[in-house]
């Protein structure tokens, strides 16, 4: 009944190519928008800005990348960590050596470079597929930690190899506060999203869904493998590149280069797996279920059982617990909380009727 | 059927999100006479045995100290939060201790690594709390001109580097003696291991000896090769900077195999504990390791929390046999120096049985003055070394003790001994310190 359809008159072109094609859907989008600029700034705890969303965020945005390259193109990549460390040093650098650039300039440009950067590790992908290629990415992960570690320059000779990320000033303005930080964050975020969305649902997207389907098939089409197939690597480790050195100027604030380590890697394969494979939505849902939810099961248990049980043993719960939740939930909805949300959605459709 | 299943877990949902929610919001302000103190503990992966034995070590201090009429009457209370000793999620705990259940704001963190201590280390001015790194960390923020809020009371890593090559120069004969020598630098390649560097190579330099860096990739539970290519290179000496039981015990028993003597081998104080040196059996006899906060159960303070805290039932270890080992005594010192901050804090600013706010605990720790008098009061007489704190000085003693494992149990074998050129390490640290102040636009307070 709320959620339908029916009734949506299209009378032009432009209306027809839309983003998101139903009513209820652009306004559930601008509720959604409302309330991350202009009510959580201003009502949510420095805790909750700075420990909660900002790093969901920044992951969402590698998320992305990841679903990119594996969700829609079906490349399989476990390269992405890697990128992030390329993104992240590139920001670092840009800003440490270019006198007077800009944040925004500079995270772009850094995504530009982890770019570069994936399109050359993006080659074995012609020749390979599948686990082979995850392997092969595997390559590039450690490679671009290696090189960080190895070559001094890129840690500006700190005796401990680990850097201090600049402020991020814009316009005269130092972003300090919480808020300010998570704001901008969401800024590239927002944008970055509404590109993929767009790219998802336009000839790139469906380029890459045929590549993911049936490349033999999309070659005899007269689709470039060799661009398309680049093309996904390039635009994954942007993604991934933006993401990282947004995490690490917003959250980390200091990072070394094993902080982008394989562990890294795993975890964001997961999101996009736990999240849903080839949607945008996922690699939110994703993110968050990865990055927050034992954050959240920590808090549950110190408040539930505070000093009665043993601190140790809560922490192995918590891992414990986390691993069997991701198992059921694997075991439940194989494709994803994004696909519950589009459960829910189909269900909203047939509402007040079940069936 | 299906609408009350659905109602019941909506509920369930509701009462878990509520329960979680509830956690993060403040409790109304209670009496004066408590002090809250955060403690971030990583009781899970791979430094799962040194979190539990050191974070231990200072809760049970506090529950000692509570015991015992608290610090001028004032109770100590503490929340935990697991960091799994990734900067991540130690961003994340400093966020959520930074303010405690009784509406206070925590004085001091202590991450027990170093990548936890570089990631909150900016936020430490801002908040105002005091980053109490114990035996860990940044070296350079032992100027305390340029860190005011950072403290290492027990000495860093290039004072330690310092030391063994002093170990190495005395078993040897004599400085002169080491002109020629070979040492390997055995290390994990992240910023722990590589950090007394710096410092190794200045001395190598200076004492015309054969530095050798050999890099082992996390988590290094394979060092094949890495002892392979020491066999070929033939060391008179291996320093071995490792970090985890797994890699710690394996480089024992590799050198065992490759037939590197193990009293030719100096561990670093994060290295050689119990823990590590138990898996390795027969393997770890013989290795020398260094001690910033000595094990054994000699110390009256140590046998006082036994009787006084494990006879209550209220030890915080799963193991009382843990009691006296390296980590739970680093602990132990740890605790004693933020309640000896606290003391120092409550006397300055006269709030003597009242809590204290973060500028007031910072003056206060930096005030303190371990003489060995008050360490004989503290029942530490032996356990840690003398020293002072000061505003432009934030490093501890610098004084360490070698102990060598017997199989059992660590027998020290030298008194407290400090680097043998102290001037040349303060120089090392004031030059890094001041590039920093220099890139960030700084300026460093004035000492007086």
């Amino acid at each position: 009944m709320l959620y339908r359809q029916a009734g949506t008159f299209k009378t032009s072109y432009a209306q027809d190519q839309r983003l998101l094609p139903l009513r209820q859907d652009r306004t559930m989008m601008v509720a959604l928008l409302l309330l991350a600029f202009a009510v959580i700034p201003f009502s949510a705890s420095a805790y909750w800005l700075s420990a909660i969303l900002i790093p969901w965020l920044a992951l969402s945005v590698v998320a992305m990348g990841q679903n990119i390259l594996m969700g829609y193109a079906g490349q399989l990549s476990l390269g992405s960590a890697g990128f992030m460390a390329a993104g992240a040093f590139a920001c670092y650098n840009l800003m440490l050596r270019v006198d007077g650039l800009p944040f925004v300039v500079a995270v772009l440009l850094s995504g530009l470079i982890a770019a570069a950067i994936g399109i050359v590790f993006g080659l074995p992908s012609l020749r390979v597929r599948g686990l082979y290629l995850a392997v092969a990415t595997l390559a590039s992960q450690f490679f671009i930690v290696w090189v960080i570690d190895k070559f001094g320059w890129f840690k500006n000779y700190d005796t401990s190899g680990i850097i201090t990320t600049q402020d991020i000033v814009m316009f005269g303005h130092i972003f300090a506060s919480p808020a300010e930080t998570y704001l901008v964050v969401l800024t590239f975020v927002v944008a970055l999203t509404w590109l993929a969305m767009n790219m998802a649902k336009g000839s790139v997207g469906r380029n890459w869904q045929a590549v993911r389907d049936m490349d033999v098939a999309a070659e005899v089409m007269g689709l470039s493998l060799l661009r398309t197939k680049l093309q996904a690597f390039a635009i994954s480790s942007f993604y991934c590149g933006v993401g990282g050195a947004l995490f690490a100027f917003t959250y980390l604030k200091s990072v070394e280069p094993a902080a982008f380590d394989i562990n890294l890697s795993f975890r964001i394969l997961f999101m996009v797996i736990i999240g849903g494979l080839g949607t945008i939505l996922g690699s939110f849902l994703g993110a968050g279920f990865i990055l927050l939810f034992p954050v959240f099961l920590n808090i549950l248990f110190h408040a539930i059982f505070g000093k009665a049980v043993d601190a140790t043993i809560t922490s192995a719960l918590e891992q414990v617990i986390f691993g069997v939740l991701i198992i059921l939930f694997m075991i439940y909805e194989p494709l994803g909380m994004a696909k519950l949300w589009q459960n829910f959605l189909d269900r909203m459709r047939r509402w007040p009727f079940r069936r | 059927m299906k609408q009350m299943e659905l109602w019941q877990r909506g509920r369930a949902m509701a009462a878990a999100l509520g329960l979680a929610a509830a956690t993060l919001l403040p409790v109304a302000a209670t009496a004066q006479e408590e002090q809250y103190m955060a403690v971030p503990s990583s009781r899970v992966g791979p430094y799962s045995a040194m979190g539990t034995g050191y974070y231990g070590g200072i809760i049970d201090y506090m529950t000692y100290v509570n015991m015992t009429g608290g610090v001028n009457g004032v109770k100590l209370t503490w929340s935990e939060c697991e960091t799994e000793y990734k900067a991540d999620r130690t961003v994340e705990c400093f966020q959520r201790l930074l303010t405690g259940p009784n509406g206070q704001k925590m004085v001091v963190f202590d991450t027990l690594g170093t990548p936890g201590a570089y990631a909150v280390i900016n936020e430490m001015a801002k908040n105002e709390v005091v980053l109490a790194q114990y035996g860990y960390g940044r070296t350079d923020a032992a100027d305390g001109t340029v860190w005011p809020w950072v403290f290492n009371a027990a000495s860093h890593y290039w004072d330690q580097i310092a030391v063994q090559m002093d170990f190495m120069a005395k078993t040897e004969g004599g400085i002169e003696a080491m002109r020629g020598k070979k040492v390997v630098h055995l290390h994990i390649d992240s910023a722990f291991g590589r950090e007394p560097l710096p410092a190794m190579r200045k001395i190598a330099e200076e004492w015309g000896v054969d530095l050798v860096e050999i890099p082992v990739a996390p988590p290094g539970l394979e060092q094949q090769s890495q002892w392979l290519q020491i066999r070929r290179e033939q060391p008179d000496w291996v320093t071995f900077w490792g970090a985890g039981s797994g890699m710690n015990s394996t480089a024992m028993t590799t050198a065992a195999r490759v037939g590197f003597p193990r009293e030719k081998m100096i561990y670093v104080t994060f290295g050689g504990a119990e823990e590590d040196m138990i898996p390795a059996g027969d393997a770890a006899i013989g290795t020398n390791v260094v001690a910033n906060a000595v094990p054994g159960k000699t110390y009256p303070l140590v046998q006082e929390i036994e009787k006084v805290v494990y006879g209550a039932g209220a030890g915080n270890l799963a193991n009382p046999e843990r009691i006296g080992t390296v980590y739970w005594n680093r602990g132990l010192g740890a605790a004693v120096m933020w309640v000896e901050g606290l003391r120092n804090a409550q006397a300055i600013h006269n709030k003597v049985g009242k809590a204290v706010t973060g500028p007031e605990f910072r003056d206060g720790y930096e005030a303190i003055k371990m003489t060995p008098e008050r360490l004989k009061e503290l029942g530490v007489e032996g356990m840690l070394a003398p020293f002072e704190l000061s505003c432009s000085k934030h490093d501890g003693a610098g004084l360490f003790k070698v102990m060598k494992w017997d199989g059992k149990q660590f027998q020290i074998t030298t008194d407290w001994v400090g680097a043998p050129d102290p001037e040349l390490i303060r120089t090392m640290i004031k030059e890094s310190a001041a590039k920093f102040a220099a890139e960030n636009n700084m300026t460093p307070r004035t000492c007086p």
